[in-house]
């Protein structure tokens, strides 16, 4: 497989205006002509499918919720990045451009970065013209907030709300254009397959989560905006229903796969309280401004929170971090909080926990002002532990969040195979091995809003393919692979749930490739994951039929491909022998603990190549080059 | 603790429905309400059965897609709160509690306990929006807006389009989830220019939907989860009656050449 990243000479500040000018384009009145299937409705998928209907072309767009509305980028609370310097701090566009590299552990494309950057002023301005009630200020310009691994101000927010208004401003500009006929809307509808043709993306396969009906659609181009995977760890800060089938599916369809091992576990999470657990929820990092983490100092102390006298608690984050302290950059706060806890100082059910307390912060500002700031996060916390996070601290643990992998793309966000591009975490391209707060947002929105109505436009000018017709063999045959899987998963009525095959699954992966992996965890872990897939295959019991709302096929359809999924993630995971970002491998690590990357053998990309049933997957290696910044190590002390 | 469970089962959008009595046994009560339903459904599966359909998604109160209607009240009753966000603290041993699904008109049962809400989306799209395209916005900070109104668009705006309020209703009325919209763009500047044919338009999708009529009884406000408050029907109404006298209903065919 070849990688050409594609991207353009020139200097980096000048790379993006090159490439738009050098960019073919398609006249108006030709647009009407072209069709382009986008799947997802969240951030980058609603932002793409509006702006290209906005363009002319005819838009059919698929989502599995029951309303675009709702997809998972709704739930991001804290905000979203954009280097206009609003606050006078010293921000730039080259400033959040390096943040942002350093923040992925340089393990990032510089010149997608840089456009990231670049187009987040823009993506502002659209928001705020669409109506997004961002917080303000008393003189009525917009107000911004600090953010984790950034020493300036350039998170703007809506409460505790962001993603669901920018998500709100993505959704109601796509219903104008339902509205218009430029866009038809398929929801309650997963794809199933990508239908290739002559070598280029073409078109899909879907399920309707109604009827059943496995039905194929044509196209000239087809978007993934499918989100991450972090299901495959069965607990994460995910919605229930995201999974990795459509990413799966094109990946097997000749999709190159990147990075799979970065993987994103926020520190600040409600720990797991039983057995019957099937979501995390998130407390947002914003909270760490006022709160300070600890543990007892000592093993086992099982005392209620206040009666542990100051001297015997450590504070260690403050401890090993002084300099940015309680806020620390989420992999390294996360990992903390792990040690901690496999020291046996953590507490709460099953010493799974730290403190986030508040006790100072509410000497030095007065509980009402705390309310003030957090109170939606105190009530939340309240209403999932019962517990009063006033009088007591909260009791927080790491939880997968986000994956900085994803189906690999070059600098126009086409994927290895032609016609089929990838936005938003779907992609693997701009957070590298650790992605920073606020950025998912802006980045599903650069990507939807600015990147993709460019490019998909140079791509039907210059690919020049014929328009295909939905009786061709390839339709056919997609559609008709599908009907087969379904009826082979409802055919063999063994004897375990879908959910425990996903429980188990996800158990295995968070503890052998969660937080910290070493070679012999891995290697472990890619005996099991094939012994499971295979009882799967076996022993799986799935309710009910295919022509009907059947929401157990819908999870034993992405269980299915979660437990191929695993394998490529935990055998990327055990190739990249270096610790970077998310990414920690036990055995590479400083003396004092932290992460130890290698430069000199693994400043690439990995992107792997489906090789055919059985095969192990193929590695394919985009070097990074860093022709702006130095390589550095990271250093948050 | 042991429930039994009163749940509304029905086979599809066609089918009749009815209670069906199931026990609930060992549940904990740190559980969420739905993540009892799953354990329930767990044991449906393995005994062969059908497992009880509900929505879900993000399971912590934002996305909108749980919709349950538990002992009569639209979410359980709690003030503020979700289904997903519910927890079994709230409920004793030996309870017995009736589970069913929105019931409305427009929002017909799909299966069991799930429905569809895609009324809520014409309506949206019938005029919920500010009419502009990707590429054309001002600089952000050159449109100042006041604090206050800023904080009133997002009071609205906070609005998860569960239904809830709907489902509450004894008339079934969506007034409460079309004034959050209504309000959030009328409060800002950027919602000005369509204004009065906006509020038109929307109101109606709401009646071509089948929704009833508002009598203020304020039960939606009581049950929403986001707790939007009815202050916005008034806003409603006045934004209506205001259009009307304006008389600014969009006659076809008569754009600008």
């Amino acid at each position: 497989m070849k990688l050409d990243a594609n991207i353009p000479a020139g200097p980096l500040a000048l790379k993006w205006d090159r490439r738009r000018f050098e960019m073919k384009l398609v006249n108006p009145a030709n647009k009407r002509k072209f069709d382009v299937i986008v799947v997802g409705t969240g951030l980058a998928g609603a932002s793409a499918a509006a702006s290209l209907a906005e363009l002319g072309y005819k838009v059919q767009a698929f989502c599995y919720q029951d309303s675009p509305r709702r997809a998972h980028s709704i739930a991001a609370q804290g905000g979203i990045n954009a280097a206009k310097n609003y606050q006078n701090d010293g921000d730039s566009i080259y400033r959040l451009f390096y943040d942002t590299i350093k923040g992925g552990d340089f393990r990032a494309r510089e010149a997608n970065v840089h456009r990231l950057a670049q187009v987040s002023v823009n993506i502002i301005d659209q928001c705020v013209a669409q109506g997004v009630p961002f917080a303000r200020e008393y003189g009525g310009l917009l107000a911004n907030r600090s953010f984790g691994g950034a020493q300036v101000s350039r998170t703007f927010y809506a409460r505790g709300q962001t993603g669901q208004q920018l998500l709100l401003g993505a959704y109601q500009a796509l219903c104008r254009q339902i509205s218009l006929g430029a866009v038809k809307m398929f929801p309650r509808t997963e794809m199933l397959d990508l239908v290739v043709v002559n070598g280029h993306a073409k078109g899909i396969v879907t399920r309707s989560l109604v009827t059943g009906e496995i039905t194929a659609h044509a196209a000239d181009a087809v978007i993934l905006a499918t989100g991450g995977y972090g299901n495959v760890f069965y607990l994460s800060t995910n919605a229930k229903g995201c999974n990795v089938t459509a990413s799966w599916r094109a990946y097997k369809k000749g999709a190159a796969f990147a990075n799979p091992c970065y993987t994103q576990i926020h520190p600040t999470c409600i720990p797991v309280s039983g057995d019957h657990q099937s979501k995390l929820t998130l407390m947002s990092e914003s909270l760490r401004n006022d709160g300070r983490v600890w543990v007892p100092k000592k093993k086992g102390d099982n005392r209620p929170s206040r009666q542990i006298p100051e001297e015997e608690r450590d504070y260690f984050l403050e401890r090993k971090y002084p300099s940015f302290g309680n806020l620390a950059p989420r992999d390294i706060s996360s990992r903390a909080a792990k040690e901690v806890c496999d020291e046996g100082r953590g507490v709460g059910p099953g010493g799974l926990g730290v403190y986030l307390d508040f006790a100072d912060a509410i000497k030095r500002i007065g509980e009402a002002q705390v309310r003030e700031k957090y109170g939606n996060l105190f009530d939340m916390y309240e209403k999932i532990t019962g517990e009063n996070a006033y009088q007591q601290p909260m009791r927080i643990y790491p939880a997968v969040h986000y994956t900085m992998g994803g189906l690999w793309v070059d600098y126009d966000l086409m994927s290895t195979v032609p016609g089929l591009f990838v936005l938003g975490e779907a992609n693997f391209s701009d957070h590298g091995a650790n992605r920073l707060g606020a950025s998912a947002l802006m980045q599903g929105l650069a990507d939807g809003y600015f990147v993709a109505p460019y490019t998909l436009g140079h791509y039907f000018a210059t690919a020049k393919q014929p328009k295909v017709r939905l009786d061709q063999p390839e339709f056919k045959k997609a559609a008709a692979d599908m009907q087969e899987l379904t009826k082979k998963l409802l055919a063999i009525n063994g004897k375990r749930t879908v959910n425990s095959f996903h429980k188990e699954l996800g158990t295995m992966m968070w503890e052998k490739c969660g937080m910290a992996r070493d070679e012999k965890g891995l290697k472990d872990l890619l005996a099991q994951i094939p012994a499971l897939r295979e009882e799967f295959w076996k022993n799986v019991k799935v309710a009910g039929k295919n022509e009907e709302l059947n929401q157990n096929l819908e999870h034993a359809g992405r269980v299915a491909d979660f437990l191929e999924f695993a394998e490529l993630l935990a055998q990327d995971a055990l190739h990249r022998r270096e610790s970077c970002g998310g990414h920690f491998r036990s055995e590479y690590q400083t003396d004092d603990g932290e992460a130890k990357r290698d430069d000199e053998n693994f400043a690439y990309v990995a992107a792997w190549e489906y090789a055919g049933p059985g095969r192990p997957a193929i590695l394919n290696k985009e070097p990074l080059v860093y022709d702006e910044v130095h390589m550095s190590t990271r250093s948050y002390k | 603790m042991n429930l039994t469970l009163r749940v509304w089962r029905q086979k599809d959008a066609q089918s009749e429905g009815r209670m069906v009595t199931y026990q609930a046994p060992e549940v904990l009560p740190d559980m969420s309400f739905l993540e009892m339903l799953d354990v329930v459904n767990e044991k449906l599966i393995a005994k062969g059965e059908e497992p009880i359909a509900f929505d879900s998604d993000c399971r912590e109160g934002i996305c909108g897609t749980c919709s349950m209607v538990i002992n009569g009240k639209a979410h359980g009753g709690q003030p503020g709160t979700t289904v997903c966000q519910l927890h079994m603290r709230h409920f004793r041993d030996g309870d017995t509690i009736i589970i069913e699904p929105w019931r409305a008109r427009a929002f017909p049962v799909l299966k069991d306990l799930v429905t569809d809400r895609g009324a809520f989306d014409r309506i949206i799209e019938a005029g919920g929006f500010v009419s502009v395209n990707t590429g054309g916005a001002p600089e952000a900070n050159s449109l100042p807006i006041a604090k206050t109104d800023a904080d009133t668009a997002m009071d609205a705006a906070a609005c998860i389009g569960c239904g809830a309020c709907v489902a509450a209703c004894k008339n079934a009325s969506a007034m409460l989830f079309v004034a959050a919209k209504v309000s959030h763009l009328a409060a800002l500047p950027q919602g000005q220019i369509e204004r009065e044919q906006r509020v038109l338009k929307m109101v109606k999708a709401m009646d071509a939907a089948g929704f009833g009529n508002c009598t203020v009884t304020g039960s939606c406000e009581a049950v929403c989860p986001k707790e939007i408050s009815l202050d916005f029907i008034a806003r409603l109404n006045r934004e209506y009656g205001k259009a009307i006298l304006i008389n600014t209903v969009p006659r076809a065919g008569k754009g600008g050449d």
